[in-house]
């Protein structure tokens, strides 16, 4: 296993950075330009696109999350999901105790952070070294954490505040609704000011450095350890997003990530794993087509949703086998 | 010498139900078809070095074989187990082709995709295969019959992979799974070595899904093959080891047995302290054995192999 291990090290190490090349590029702009075509000459394309968009960030954030996580330590976080539920029952929680929506929204954020940043040190990191006991860590923290809020909170459905109300807008001929747009708004904020993060701060940098050069990193004073606990806050950060953007159309309850979990997982792999911005590109291109496919193809009935999402995925890797804006992979013998 | 071991686990298991209640014959079942899983992913994991999160779904297609044949063409149950053998080594060749594109976390995430994708067909095709209520077999069997055909598909699968890794096959596997390049230049094809593994692989697992069709009742019901399934079969993989026959059985006894253990630790008064026991006990014993049980064995083992440490 450890030989196993050491040749993905390695062959991630002898990785060329190419970012996202450009017939990629113009895919997606001409996708692009077909959505905003369609939007104009058809209402129910219009609202089918808004709402897919809507349901696309929350897909791009978990998967930012998974992408986050995957960057700085090589593994799919299992948990991810129900780490978002987790921390979505806890906000729940706060309002119960009779705070506001978007107070308790404000104050869940630092406690997922905590959270992320306790069960990386605590469980993650005396077995970093193998990624199977890694992956198989997590898949334990996905049962466990399951098992606790079913006992703490009950498996039946729970009710918030709905945080955009009800309104509708209408333009034209077509209906937005607010909540839509407002979970668009938070989804894509969330992850400008963690783009942000990353880019323009002290910590940002020494995170992408952990992650791309552990032992570089190390030497030049960057204590990488606590990085990548950083890393897993953050993931968890997102992740409270993402869940408490799903409470208004999921409702609470222990089940209501894992759907989104695995779209999650085919968005961050659609954009390569490694690339953030693939990620988001990622999420919302495929809550877009879902939405779209369910609109306009009878055959796709929503026990499809899953199977046509995998089978995209499938169809984009075996063109790009390491996703839209994956890197080429060199390999040394 | 080397045969003493798996004498004393036949005649244990041979010994074994004239002391075991029905109760817990049906427990030894599930032992058996997780013991058969596991055997099948560690060949494709543990020795051809191909990540799989997908065997949930062979395990699905194997055990409607079983439920359609039984309930529409009434096959003698035995004869579906063959036929599920046949069809899910087909499947997995199938599964095997994109396969040769992908490798590592890739690969992983394609076959989960796979073992999400199955349990959703028997739902849109429901006229035909249930829908959600799922497919009966047209009779049930005793824990006693069952006890007996599920260990024994254990012994031949037992078998079967030893003999398949002994010889020029199992070589062909390892040399793969250490280096394509290697593998490739000293004249083994990737693609037929590759592919065959993801066939035998998937035929484990089929054959364990029909199984488990058999232990509940003779039910197929998509809620049977969620994706917890594969991730059992993963979690015990990971007990096991990799790449050893031997820690299989103790990773089958392990998720064979521990769903049933930790319900009946009183912990929390309800039913659902039994997912954090579970939970709880996997997370610890990845902590304590982050290799597995093939890793506890092989630190017993003498080490020529390894003159020099592998870094981390």
């Amino acid at each position: 296993m450890t030989a196993l291990a050491q040749r993905i090290g390695s062959m991630r190490k002898s990785a060329v950075s190419t970012g996202g090349s450009i017939p990629v590029v113009l895919f997606l702009l001409a996708a692009a330009a077909f959505l905003v075509i369609g939007s104009l000459s058809s209402d129910i394309f219009a609202q089918q696109t808004v709402a897919g968009l809507a349901q696309g960030a929350i897909f791009g954030s978990l998967a930012l999350a998974l992408v986050l996580i995957y960057r700085a330590t090589e593994v799919i976080n299992f948990a991810q999901g129900e780490l978002a539920m987790a921390t979505t029952y806890i906000a729940y929680q706060l309002t119960l105790w009779g705070l506001s929506y978007w107070l308790a929204f404000f104050l869940t954020l630092p406690i997922a952070l905590v959270l992320g940043m306790a069960i990386q040190v605590v469980l993650i990191r005396p077995v970093q070294h193998s990624i199977i006991a890694v992956v198989i860590v997590t898949v334990g923290l996905f049962i466990l954490i399951d098992g606790i809020v079913t006992w703490v909170w009950g498996a039946d459905l729970k009710f918030m505040d709905a945080p955009f109300g009800n309104t509708v807008y209408h333009a034209g001929g077509v209906a937005f609704s607010r909540q839509d747009i407002g979970v668009l708004a938070v989804s894509i904020l969330s992850v400008i000011v963690l783009w942000f993060l990353f880019q323009f701060t002290k910590i940002g940098l020494a995170m992408r450095a952990a992650a791309l050069r552990p032992a570089a990193a190390a030497l030049v004073g960057v204590r990488v350890n606590w990085m990548l606990a950083i890393g897993w806050g953050l993931a968890a950060v997102l992740g409270a997003v993402a869940g408490l953007m799903t409470e208004p159309t999921q409702f609470l309850q222990p089940t209501m990530m894992q759907a989104i979990l695995l779209y999650a997982f085919a968005a961050a792999v659609l954009g390569g794993l490694e690339s953030p911005a693939g990620a988001v590109i990622g999420g919302l291109s495929l809550g877009v087509f879902l939405n779209l496919i369910g609109q306009y193809i009878g055959v796709a009935t929503p026990e499809l949703r899953l199977p046509i999402a995998f089978l995209v995925l499938l169809l984009v890797l075996l063109v790009k086998p390491t996703g839209l804006f994956g890197r080429k992979q060199v390999r040394r013998v | 010498m080397k045969f003493i071991p798996a004498a004393v686990a036949a005649a244990v298991v041979v010994v074994l139900p004239f002391f075991l209640s029905g109760y817990h014959q049906g427990l030894a079942v599930y032992v058996a078809l997780y013991f058969v899983a596991i055997l099948g992913l560690n060949i494709l994991t543990g020795y051809t070095g191909q990540i799989s999160i997908g065997h949930g779904g062979f395990m699905a297609i194997g055990g409607y074989t079983t439920a359609v044949l039984s309930h529409y063409e009434h096959w003698n149950l035995i004869l579906t187990l063959p036929a599920s053998l046949g069809v899910c080594f087909l499947v997995g060749i199938f599964v095997g082709v994109p396969a040769l594109r992908l490798s590592g976390v890739y690969l992983a995430l394609v076959t989960f995709g796979f073992a999400v994708s199955v349990p959703q067909l028997p739902l849109k095709f429901s006229k035909f295969l249930g829908g959600s209520n799922g497919l009966h077999t047209d009779h049930t069997v005793t824990h006693l019959w069952l006890y007996v055909v599920s260990w024994s598909c254990a012994g031949i699968a037992f078998l079967l992979a030893w003999l398949l890794l002994r010889g020029r096959t199992g070589r062909a596997f390892r040399a793969v799974r250490d280096s394509e390049v290697a593998a490739a230049s000293s004249g083994i094809a990737l693609p037929i070595y590759k592919t065959l593994a993801f066939g035998v692989s998937g035929a484990f697992a089929g054959v364990a899904g029909s199984l488990l069709v058999l232990a509940t009742n003779g039910f197929a019901q998509p809620s049977e093959f969620t994706v917890l399934v594969s991730l059992q079969i993963l979690i015990g993989a990971a007990v096991a080891g990799l790449g050893s026959l031997w820690g299989v059985v103790v990773g089958a006894v392990f998720i064979g047995l521990l769903p049933s253990i930790s319900a009946s630790v009183p912990l929390i008064g309800s039913s659902h302290g039994q997912d954090v026991v579970f939970g709880l006990i996997v997370i610890l014993v990845m902590l304590l054995l982050p290799n597995g049980v093939a890793g506890l064995l092989r630190g017993f083992e003498p080490r020529f192999k390894t003159a020099i440490k592998p870094g981390p």
